[in-house]
């Protein structure tokens, strides 16, 4: 009896002192340690994250965690996703569930400031605009007072909805649901006249329609809505890799390097092509090879390969550069130099 | 001659540690303090932690206006002026809606099929059997799903609302009526049914006592039918007819004005008080079931028509059975309301549990708060049901 209530005393101390505070600043060491990065990811919109009838999961933040395991690791399939809902998303990553949220996530102030996590940077300049099938003969989404509008539960979509329903005085009807393949459902049934999220997503989602012609995308976009990777915050040295990550694929594109021509130019007489590919050492503080950029381009690619492989012209979904070409071609994609 | 006691044989006095009071009362405080160091230290851990990662805590954002639409609000509500406080008590109010009309509409259904699956009619006793294991044995979400998805959103249309009456659409959008408008001079109406009421209640009161002391019947539950209708409709007239009607009008999308019943609603109340009607159907069996067949043979011998013994003698008997595993059900309605934000009714849990949790990021704080919620709307529920238990249980000698 007494060596029984002694054993679990000293378990029950054990146990208090182990789960005492978790330390908030060595995202690198745990990833390392684990061996694979995990990265939470929408469960499955076309372009962005979705997994493909193999399994294989594709997309634009797909690939920015396929970069950041190249620059950790130097291998890009050394990630693991983890598909969240828009509900626990950012409380998965401020609990230390998964390492990087690249989801598709609007970049805003309140998010950057009360959630106890940090943007890394912007991978799509996005914008919310509204789906209206064809029938309904408008042109301007300043014609939708009265209207029914399907969104997704939880998003900046909802309250720029509600704000500029409200500047342009007009009413409409929210209907409200989980995931975007509901509201799809709904829109397609007829339950709402209107679908509304940011641009991409209207641009995929109505592929999935059983007439995608009959649907129009209307030409206003309300709201900027800048999607980007985001991490925990207190880790500056994780933060950095993150940032980093996409501003080499971005300084790759703008210096004409991509997966197919990383190897030859790596003979190149340009020294901010020598610095980026590590040919000429910086110190650049990573706490990874010298080849990290090269890394990331030769495995996953630069900047405008992703693009336009996920979301561009050879994807489904068409999208034009737009905002998000380089600020060297009319877009405002723009990355620090690597020097 | 009695042998004389051994003083040395007598128990002593146990020591302080053996003594088995001492030892329990010490246990207990020793068990207590611990529960309660968990709890602290636990709270305290994690506010530490979510401090260290920069996540706010505290309530200050129930104050914070929320900027969004809710599709059913049966308060006031702006989404620019209204608060994140304000959004939880719109939430609570539809669950409490759902989960009443559930609770009243699965009672009446399961009763029904419940003495129908007794009945002596082959064809009637099987149908309800067919109910029973269809709608008991697929899972509620897919149930809530088919209701809506494949019924309430295959209704006509909203450009080919179906016209019922002068002025009630029902598409697919919802069933639209005419939502009655209060001018001032209604609230004599109001009172007036509310004294009806409690007249028609004394009455049928006094009307059972007197039958009880001398035999002789009061036609009770007319009068008071006729008290309950009538002297309402008096006052009403009296008072100028203070009503008005705010009829729903076609604008270019949909109807607006009037009162509207979304398919949401519709669909989770069906799918709940369907599911729920197969459980309590089979509560009511078993508890007709346990009421010895002697009663009913008694009954007969007395002279009692079938339907007479049903509702007299053996129903009420069969409450006692049937009301804990009733109240189970109930409870289990109320939880099962959640299920709504698969179809996007606007319920506690899609409205505070998931939009304002997700705009605010405050998880540990609104979990918490909806826990508490539905905690308490349960055991209010057991409340209610075991004083009602009580009050029928069978008094024995």
């Amino acid at each position: 009896m007494r060596t029984q209530t002694f054993t679990t005393a000293v378990a029950a101390l054990a146990l208090l002192v182990a789960a005492s505070t978790a330390n908030a600043g060595a995202t690198l060491d745990t990833v390392k340690k684990r061996g694979g990065v995990q990265c939470g990811v929408n469960p499955g919109l076309p372009g962005f994250s979705a997994a493909d009838e193999k399994g294989v999961w594709k997309g634009i933040d797909v690939d920015v965690c396929r970069a950041i395991a190249a620059i950790v690791f130097g291998d890009a399939e050394k990630v693991k996703y983890t598909p969240l809902t828009a509900k626990e998303r950012f409380t998965a990553l401020a609990t230390g569930e998964v390492d990087v949220l690249s989801r598709n996530a609007t970049w805003t102030q309140t998010r950057d400031g009360g959630m106890g996590i940090s943007f890394t940077g912007v991978t799509y300049y996005d914008g919310q605009g509204f789906l209206v099938k064809n029938k309904l003969g408008v042109k301007s989404a300043k014609k939708l007072n009265g209207a029914a509008v399907c969104v997704l539960a939880g998003t900046t979509t909802e309250l720029n909805l509600a704000d500029y329903f409200r500047t342009n005085k007009m009413k409409f009807k929210p209907v409200v649901f989980d995931t975007s393949d509901e509201t799809l459902k709904a829109f397609e049934a007829g339950r709402c006249d209107v679908l509304t999220s940011d641009a991409s997503q209207l641009y995929s989602l109505r592929l999935k329609l059983a007439k995608p012609d009959d649907a129009v995308v209307l030409p206003e976009i309300i709201s900027k809505e800048p999607l980007g990777p985001a991490v925990r915050q207190g880790d500056d040295e994780w933060f950095k890799i993150v940032r980093w990550t996409l501003f080499a694929m971005i300084n790759a594109e703008e210096l004409g390097v991509n997966s197919k021509n990383v190897d030859e130019m790596k003979n190149s007489a340009n020294p901010e092509i020598k610095r980026l590919l590590g040919v000429e050492q910086i110190k650049h503080g990573l706490g990874a090879s010298d080849a990290w950029a090269y890394n990331v381009i030769k495995q996953v690619g630069n900047y405008g390969e992703i693009f336009e492989r996920n979301v561009g012209k050879g994807s489904a979904l068409k999208i034009a550069r737009g905002l998000n070409g380089l600020w060297t071609s009319g877009g405002i994609q723009y990355a620090p130099p690597i020097r | 001659m009695t042998p004389e006691h051994d003083r040395s044989e007598l128990p002593s006095r146990p020591r302080l540690w053996n003594d088995p009071k001492v030892r329990a009362i010490v246990f207990q405080v020793l068990v207590s303090l611990g529960v309660a160091g968990f709890l602290i230290y636990t709270t305290y851990n994690t506010l530490h932690n979510m401090e260290a990662r920069g996540i706010s805590t505290g309530f200050g954002f129930l104050s914070r206006p929320a900027g969004f639409g809710i599709a059913q609000t049966l308060i006031e509500y702006t989404e620019a002026e209204s608060t994140y406080g304000r959004t939880f008590v719109v939430g609570l109010l539809n669950t409490i809606l759902v989960s009443g009309l559930g609770v009243i509409l699965a009672t009446i259904l399961g009763f029904i099929i419940g003495v129908a699956r007794l009945s002596k009619n082959w064809l009637i006793a099987k149908l309800a059997e067919t109910y029973i294991e269809i709608f008991r044995n697929i899972p509620l979400l897919l149930q809530i799903l088919f209701w809506y998805f494949a019924v309430f959103l295959t209704l006509p249309e909203i450009n080919d609302a179906i016209q019922i009456g002068a002025s009630t659409y029902l598409s697919r959008r919802g069933l639209y009526t005419p939502s009655p408008v209060f001018e001032s001079g209604f609230s004599w109406t109001l009172w007036s049914a509310v004294a009806a009421i409690v007249g028609a209640v004394v009455l049928i009161r006094w009307a059972h006592r007197r039958q009880e002391l001398t035999g002789q019947r009061f036609p009770a539950y007319l009068v008071s039918l006729a008290l309950v209708i009538g002297l309402p409709t008096v006052a009403f007239f009296i008072s100028g007819r203070p009503l008005s009607w705010e009829v729903p009008e076609r604008g270019a999308f949909d109807f607006s004005g009037g009162f509207a019943l979304i398919p949401e609603l519709a669909a989770l109340l069906v799918a709940l008080s369907v599911y729920t009607a197969a459980f309590i159907a089979e509560t009511v069996r078993a508890g007709i079931l346990a009421v010895s067949h002697g009663q009913s043979e008694a009954a007969y011998a007395l002279g009692l028509r079938p339907s007479w013994t049903l509702r007299l003698v053996v129903i009420p008997q069969s409450m006692r059975v049937a009301i804990p595993p009733l109240t189970s059900q109930y409870l289990n309605l109320t939880k099962n309301s959640t299920l709504a934000t698969a179809i996007g009714y606007p319920d506690l849990f899609a409205v505070f549990a998931g939009t304002t949790l997700n705009q605010t990021g405050q998880a540990v704080e609104v979990i918490s708060m909806t826990m508490a919620v539905y905690l308490t709307i349960s055991l209010l529920i057991s409340l209610f049901m075991n004083w009602y238990n009580t009050r029928m249980a069978l008094v024995e000698r």
